[in-house]
């Protein structure tokens, strides 16, 4: 009889404490999202284009065709913009023969084969092709011919990347009492991965001028013994970049949560 | 003349003390009632109260760690800064307003490096 009467009036002291605790608190925890504002002021055009990149790096994947598909597909889903459907432009082949020029002279002018990918190491051996960016008059007709757009172009190159040395990972052990524990373990490793370096630039499609660019970095490396495909690799940078990249188009928010006081 | 000096003085400071009170009772009044709307979301009218609690009294803590919170959600990033700021500079050792403080540097921090690695 007893045993129930001081359940119930622990279970009503319990809660006449909660309630007086929630009463008395002098500090909530709130969710906020912070915004934060596009970098480019991009209400000037209805459309954008990705047209295309010098890509290098390595020949396992295609960096201009995989990142024009890449970011068409996320500003579909993530931008007010309407995203122009079109081939992807072959730029190095463009920047090769020379741009507006070199289309000016027509057929007659004998194509120059471009180079391989992995031919270009660093961002410096892409360097001679990027005149292509300047050329403000193959743009403003790419421009004419997309009714106006924002055209996004730059440089992407996915490097194959190993780097040896210490890490520390977790190893999980039994003791002599039989008894499972985690400890981390320092060891040698033989790492491989990848660099994916990209510069974004962004071009009004009227005037064929350069209004903006940006170059992101991001690199991963795996065990040796893993065999990570290329291609997913570059997705998994591709994961880390593109956030950054929208935030140039349009505001982003930021999840959080802080504390209010009284 | 000693005696009355001294009494005047003794009134002064318990008048001002008075005075300081009252003006933490409003600006506490202020303060609650701002919670109350940011948990419903209306960030705007808690911003209204938390600047009205800051004015009523200027060496309000709390009220500029709230007052800053508010200006972080609505993206007014530098005022949410001189608010965490102000804060801080009242309560140095308040871990709850460094937190915060942290929090909104991360973010901040984010921005302004995004801003400077950029190229025209």
């Amino acid at each position: 009889m007893t045993g129930p009467r001081i359940r119930i009036s622990l279970k009503l002291l319990s809660l006449v404490f909660v309630a007086g605790a929630a009463g008395c608190a002098s500090f909530y925890e709130i969710p906020i999202e912070t915004p934060i504002a596009a970098k480019l002021d991009v209400s000037a055009f209805q459309r954008v284009f990705i047209a295309g990149f010098l890509a290098g790096g390595t020949d396992d994947v295609d960096g201009n065709v995989e990142t024009v598909r890449l970011l068409r597909s996320q500003l579909r889903m993530k931008s007010n913009l309407r995203v122009v459907d079109a081939d992807v432009l072959p730029l190095m082949d463009v920047a090769v023969n020379g741009g507006a020029q070199g289309q000016a002279a027509g057929p007659a002018a004998e194509p120059r084969e471009e180079p391989k990918p992995s031919s270009f190491k660093s961002e410096k051996d892409l360097e001679p092709y990027e005149h292509i960016f300047a050329d403000a008059d193959y743009w403003k007709k790419i421009g004419e011919e997309y009714q106006n757009p924002l055209i996004v172009t730059g440089t992407v190159l996915f490097t194959p990347h190993s780097q040896s040395g210490m890490v520390q990972r977790e190893q999980e052990v039994i003791d002599p009492l039989g008894r499972r524990r985690v400890e981390p373990v320092r060891e040698y490793m033989e790492r491989k991965g990848f660099i994916l370096q990209e510069k974004f630039i962004f071009i009004d499609g009227r005037s064929g001028t350069q209004i903006y660019s940006e170059a992101l970095r991001e690199e991963r490396l795996y065990n040796q013994n893993d065999n990570t495909p290329a291609l997913s690799s570059y997705f998994e940078l591709m994961d880390e970049i593109i956030p950054r990249f929208l935030s140039t188009l349009s505001t982003q928010r930021v999840r959080g949560s802080r504390v209010l006081i009284k | 003349m000693r005696i009355r000096m001294l009494t005047v003085v003794l009134l002064v400071a318990v008048l001002s003390g008075v005075a300081y009170a009252d003006a933490r009772t409003d600006a506490k009044e202020q303060v609650e009632f701002g919670i109350a709307v940011a948990q419903r979301g209306l960030w705007k009218e808690a911003i209204y109260r938390w600047e009205r609690a800051t004015q009523i009294d200027p060496n309000y803590a709390a009220a500029f760690n709230n007052l800053a919170v508010a200006y972080e959600h609505e993206g007014m990033l530098e005022k949410a800064g001189e608010a965490y700021e102000r804060a801080l500079k009242l309560e140095p050792n308040n871990p709850m307003v460094r937190q915060n403080f942290e929090l909104f540097k991360e973010i901040h921090d984010r921005t302004t490096n995004q801003n400077q690695s950029q190229t025209p």
